[in-house]
């Protein structure tokens, strides 16, 4: 959407708010590092990474750009539609992402929904300033799209509960602190036996916790999986009742998929500068490639399906202008609950198109002298599969979709 | 100049929907639209506009002739985001009426600005309805192809695809004279006008090819004029077809979802298996990034002309191609019965055919779309 549009409903303060961070992320903009910045916070790697990016988003917390709305006793803000502003502007400056986003996207609304108050005191301003990394430990080997058929068990002795069990594609968990974490209490119903907790992952490694990277079809790592043998958790560390673990899921989906802003303040967080996210990279890359010996750019295939994506990207941009007009929209859920499955498709989609516009330079990768843009292309289209397969695949998606706005029958 | 957020849909807009989907739910709700159109299944029937004249004066009394026609011209000029609800809820009801063609008329005359022109508009003000006669025998939709001469005042040829051709009172004719196309008006039954109605598949419209013999006219635009009124009306035309497209989509998808909830096979309501639901799935998804775009382009119709034909044409793109798809899923999905006349769906999968094609398809939006966008 035009700035002009997006500065046209500021009230006064926050119209200083929006110049205040204009000025700040000017001056403090940090310089490109000597080493690669991964595409997503999900394939953070190195130390040197994850210390460049930890910095990066303290720097914002303590200037007020992270956390703006949330409440001042938990380490927030206390301002209302500020987050908003910080994060178009952050995202306009293309500046670093913020490494710590499980926690701020998920674990920060999660406990502001379901913790104890001396849980949020406790939790929530590590999260937003980044001085403590969450990861969410809700997949299993044997619990993809079925969520609720999570198998890690947490026994209560006494004031204690003790977990074991195995969980995947734990991206993060490698320098994690703390995990969300979806246990089961009892075999006796699929949902009802389930319970939500925070655990300790960093504290307690070698104690009850092991962290093994997995390897991702990139070759990158990022993600992890995580075992749990007689995990020690104080009861107070629970999140909301025994046996509501499925409904504090929920909200921690919700926050995943896109459709939380309607209900909960955005954390903070914004785009990095990698390429394969806008129509904007395809022209260009069509304009340095070239097919049959001329610039991609003039091949009418090529430019029917740029405009293909062009379409496609203004339809997803007026959708989420259009989500917040209630008398253009029946259903206040449908276009929200679209997000995830159409947002990761969108991407998946654009990324395939680059590797069609570089041909045969598309099989160059990462450390390729002459890889196109360093590879990135590639790189961003196989990452693709991470969006579309992650946080409820997209079959699940239209599941969801066909069930709970539609109203067709639930599919088993 | 930029777009306001909430696309400029206000209360006034909300009540001219509101009151047209009332109307149209009691006029031309589903069993009033059937008996209507598709009374008569037989391809040799008599060929007829079937339309209700009754409702149409009803309209003119609703005020829906005058919503685009500027103040100045005596008409209530209201914005393009009021026209697309209007057209959207006239899609989602297959409304069989000249109100899209006069509203087609009514962009064009608009942007003619002479004073035949404004008295043109006060006719349709007063509720005579008008159509476009603009294309040529190859079903050209470029604002310079046409296949009538203008001799002075006077008109020869012919203009085909005229939309509505039986239900109006004039034409509005693009005819060439020398390398210049001007506008003129032509009432329905002036002398030397001869109607040839086409049969078509669509049973919510008619469609002919409009001859013209020395016939005396009036001229609306002057010729070199007539062109770039015409271009500047089409981000208005397209994007009422587009609402009316997503209209007519809404239907499909909404009766097909109805009827995956009650129609029970192999022990199940079928859109309970995935090879159902995730297609209608995926016709929600393309009909409200559609829908979106509609109210996008009519918005920058009102708030930023500058970008109003590269947003029309994606939403006239868009619009086709949601409505082409939940059609095809409509008829493919009610199995049996969605291949009879019996169905209701197939007077919706006509008329959204025909929309699909009218001032170009998706792929012909995307051809005029590369050079905006691939630049």
């Amino acid at each position: 959407m035009p700035e002009e549009v997006e500065k046209s409903k500021d009230s006064p303060e926050q119209a200083e708010f929006r110049q205040y961070c204009r000025k700040w992320i000017a001056e403090n903009k940090p310089p490109k590092p000597s080493f690669r910045l991964p595409q997503s916070p999900l394939e953070v790697m190195t130390d040197e990474q994850r210390v460049y990016l930890q910095a990066w988003q303290k720097k914002c917390y303590d200037a007020g750009l992270v956390g703006c709305d949330y409440p001042k006793d938990y380490g927030g803000g206390g301002k209302k539609g500020f987050q908003r502003i910080a994060n178009q502007e952050l995202a306009h400056a293309q500046v670093p992402f913020f490494i710590n986003v499980i926690g701020l996207g998920m674990g920060a609304p999660t406990i502001l929904h379901h913790g104890s108050e001396e849980n949020k005191r406790r939790y929530i301003k590590g999260i937003l300033s980044g001085e403590e990394i969450w990861c969410q430990g809700f997949s299993e080997p044997g619990a993809g799209s079925d969520l609720a058929g999570a198998r890690t068990f947490a026994e209560k002795k006494g004031d204690v509960w003790i977990i074991n069990g195995h969980k995947v594609w734990t991206s993060l968990a490698h320098f994690a602190s703390w995990m969300i974490l979806l246990a089961r209490h009892s075999n006796d119903d699929k949902y009802e036996g389930l319970t939500y907790f925070i655990v300790p992952i960093k504290s307690a490694l070698g104690k009850g916790v092991t962290v093994r990277p997995l390897i991702k079809i990139t070759g990158e790592t990022g993600f992890n999986e995580v075992i749990f043998e007689n995990l020690e958790v104080p009861d107070t560390l629970r999140l909301d009742e025994v046996g509501k673990g499925w409904t504090v899921a929920m909200t921690t989906l919700l926050h995943e998929r896109g459709a939380a802003p309607l209900v909960t303040p955005s954390a903070g967080g914004a785009g990095g500068d990698s390429v394969g996210r806008s129509t904007d990279d395809l022209v260009a890359l069509a304009k340095s490639s070239l097919r049959d010996g001329k610039p991609a750019s003039e091949d009418s295939y090529i430019q029917d399906k740029i405009v293909q994506i062009a379409i496609w990207e203004e339809g997803l941009r007026q959708n989420m202008r259009r989500a917040r007009v209630p008398s253009l929209c029946d259903n206040p859920m449908r276009i929200p609950l679209q997000g995830k499955l159409v947002g990761t498709e969108f991407l998946q989609a654009l990324s395939h198109l680059g590797l069609e516009i570089e041909g045969p330079k598309s099989s160059l990768y990462l450390g390729d002298d002459n890889a196109p843009q360093g590879g990135q292309w590639p790189l961003a289209h196989m990452n693709s599969y991470g969006g579309t397969i992650a946080a409820g695949t997209s079959e699940i998606q239209r599941n969801i979709l066909g069930e709970r706005v539609l109203g067709m029958a639930k599919s088993k | 100049m930029a777009q306001p957020k909430d696309f400029g849909f206000g209360s006034e807009e909300q009540m001219i929907r509101a009151s047209a989907k009332k109307f149209l739910d009691e006029h031309c709700n589903v069993e009033k639209l059937r008996a209507l159109v598709a009374g008569d299944p037989r391809p040799e029937r008599e060929n007829k506009a079937a339309w209700d004249e009754t409702l149409w004066n009803k309209c003119v009394e609703l005020g829906w002739t005058q919503l685009a026609v500027p103040e100045a011209a005596g008409g209530a000029g209201m914005k393009m985001v009021a026209i697309a609800a209007l057209a959207e809820e006239i899609g989602r009801h297959a409304f069989p009426s000249p109100i899209l063609s006069t509203f087609f008329a009514t962009f064009v005359l608009r942007e003619c600005g002479t004073d035949a022109a404004k008295a043109a508009l006060g006719k349709i003000t007063e509720g005579a309805p008008m159509t476009l006669a603009i294309t040529n025998a190859g079903g050209s939709w470029n604002a310079l192809d046409t296949d009538v001469e203008a001799k002075g005042d006077k008109l020869s040829g012919t203009a085909s695809f005229v939309q509505d051709a039986r239900k109006v009172k004039f034409f509005v004719v693009s005819a060439r004279s020398g390398k210049d196309v001007g506008l003129y008006l032509v009432p329905a039954d002036g002398k030397g006008v001869s109607i040839k109605a086409d049969r078509i598949v669509d049973l919510t419209r008619d469609q002919a090819r409009v001859e013209f013999k020395d016939v005396a006219a009036t001229a609306l635009a002057p010729a070199g004029q007539g062109g770039k009124a015409l271009s500047k009306a089409l981000p208005s035309i397209l994007t009422t077809l587009a609402a009316d497209l997503v209209g007519g989509a809404e239907w499909a998808l909404q009766t097909t979802v109805q009827y995956a909830k009650v129609r029970e096979q192999f022990g199940h309501p079928i859109g309970f298996f995935q090879a159902v639901k995730h297609p209608l799935v995926n016709a929600m998804i393309a009909i409200d990034q559609a829908k979106s775009l509609v109210y996008n382009a009519a918005c920058a119709i009102d708030t930023e002309p500058e970008e109003a034909e590269k947003f029309a044409r994606m939403a006239k793109a868009a619009a086709s191609d949601a409505a082409s798809f939940a059609s095809d899923r409509a008829v493919q999905l009610h199995g049996g019965i969605g291949f009879t006349w019996e169905c209701d769906v197939h007077i919706f999968f006509k008329r959204n055919k025909h929309g699909q094609f009218l001032f170009g398809d998706a792929p012909q939006q995307r051809r005029k779309l590369a050079p905006m966008i691939v630049r």
